[in-house]
């Protein structure tokens, strides 16, 4: 059974239809004794972190949160869920969960494409995730996909290591984190059509090993 | 970098695929499930829904394609059509769509998009904006006025200026339909579209007048259009997505070819 935890940051059914089709059992919960005896962990969200974190702290699924990942299981940080496990975040000047070491910083207003145009934000819409390494949850993605983001932050991991996954948005930034038994992307694999599918469904069968 | 959007709008009525002609006329053509996954299928970046229903007890039908669609495919979907208050947005959302649309509503209620971005995030709120081209005068300085309910009511708001008070205001995006282009097959309003585009630093989806490739790939470089609605030249089977972002990458357009 996957926990994906409810801290009313949006509409969080998306990822569970999206794990619906795939056949996989879910439950969207802010119950920690109900996402204790679950295997998984989905930890998905809009919105912004300030908010985030009140919610989260008053649940006391902040530390339920550190605990899960520190005790080994496997668990999925999707957009703002990505994140809040950070140190901190520019948005409302935010303290996070402090999982990965670093910052959520916001686009610079004055970001430019290549041909000098000033670029939209928030980033909204499909662009590419460069994976310079293996992993087993970024696995069998054809050469090329894209995925769906839409965000204003982005999240500046201060050990690069940790960065699995970057995109060109005008500065090149971290799209996807894994260390150890977590990953986390600030894309929506859920909104991605079949490459998104596909890494939803490799987190679904992972044991939490980051090595191949 | 990021690709440029296209997106099919799909027109719905008690439940049935419309499409209007500069909105008279509208033929049914078919289950707006069914088309959404055939354009899923087909590489489409994301569904634009409009609700035409009028009647209060159609909207909960609307609801029922909401869900079902959710449930088909994975990509994000917007709903826009009679979205009056929080509520009719809450209920969208919840659903499964990603984002709704407010068009005349915000015009006759503009706190409607401040609600909408405070409980659910400026992303979650497009403002749609129907645009005709009229004689420049002191409150319509950019020779384009809003006008609401299909066309038949012009508002005295400059477009230019709305574009931007929906930003302030907290819309996550602007979906700019021009009402002369509208159904005409004829290319979109270019003029408009850069216009607006230049002058917000939200992303803006062109609507209304594509018939060929090439009015896309007008709008999307010299319009500098974010997304490109589309809708008569793909119902019609006159092209499909695919054709039409093959042909926007040899011309030079990112778009996302992998699905």
């Amino acid at each position: 059974m996957i926990g994906i935890i409810d801290y009313k940051a949006g509409n969080l059914t998306s990822v569970a239809r999206a794990l619906h089709y795939l056949g996989v059992p879910c439950e969207v919960t802010d119950n920690p004794e109900i996402l204790d005896s679950c295997d998984r962990i989905i930890f998905p969200g809009v919105g912004a972190a300030g908010e985030a974190m009140i919610n989260l702290r008053s649940k006391g699924l902040d530390q339920r949160l550190r605990d899960w990942v520190a005790s080994g299981k496997p668990t999925l940080g999707i957009c703002l869920g990505t994140q809040v496990i950070f140190e901190r975040s520019e948005e409302n000047d935010a303290v996070c969960l402090g999982i990965v070491p670093g910052s959520v910083q916001r686009f610079p207003g004055d970001l430019k494409d290549r041909g000098g145009r000033f670029l939209k934000i928030p980033h909204m819409g499909w662009n590419q995730v460069e994976f310079p390494r293996a992993h087993p949850v970024f696995k069998d993605l054809p050469s090329g996909a894209e995925f769906y983001f839409v965000h204003s932050y982005y999240p500046a991991p201060a050990d690069e290591r940790w960065g699995i996954g970057w995109t060109d948005y005008g500065l090149r930034f971290c799209a996807a984190i894994a260390h150890e038994n977590l990953v986390a992307v600030q894309f929506h694999p859920e909104k991605s059509g079949a490459p998104g599918l596909q890494i939803l469904a490799n987190f679904c069968r992972w044991g939490g090993q980051d090595a191949q | 970098m990021l690709s440029k959007r296209i997106i099919p709008c799909l027109d719905v009525r008690d439940g049935k695929l419309t499409k209007g002609i500069k909105f008279k006329g509208n033929i049914d053509i078919g289950d707006p499930v069914e088309a959404a996954r055939e354009y899923y299928e087909q590489g489409a970046d994301e569904i634009v829904f409009y609700d035409i229903t009028a009647s209060s007890d159609a909207r909960n039908i609307m609801l029922d394609v909401v869900r079902r669609v959710a449930e088909t495919i994975f990509i994000p979907f917007s709903v826009g059509g009679g979205i009056r208050s929080v509520e009719d947005m809450r209920a969208v959302i919840l659903a499964g769509a990603e984002k709704i649309s407010v068009n005349s509503e915000a015009v006759k209620n503009p706190a409607l998009i401040e609600e909408g971005a405070k409980a659910f995030g400026n992303q979650c709120v497009v403002l749609g904006m129907d645009v005709k081209k009229v004689a420049i005068r002191p409150e319509i300085p950019s020779g384009y006025e809003i006008v609401i309910h299909g066309g038949r009511i012009f508002t005295g708001r400059d477009a230019l200026q709305w574009a931007k008070e929906g930003e302030s205001r907290g819309a996550g995006e602007i979906c700019l339909n021009s009402i002369d282009a509208d159904g005409t097959q004829e290319g979109y309003e270019i003029e408009l579209t850069r216009l607006v585009s230049s002058q917000v630093r939200i992303p803006v989806i062109a609507s209304g007048g594509a018939g060929k490739p090439e009015h896309l790939l007008d709008v999307l470089n010299e319009g500098q259009a974010d997304a490109a609605l589309i809708a008569s030249i793909v119902h019609y089977r006159t092209h499909t997505i695919q054709d039409l972002k093959t042909y926007l990458t040899g011309h030079g357009v990112k778009v996302r070819m992998q699905w």
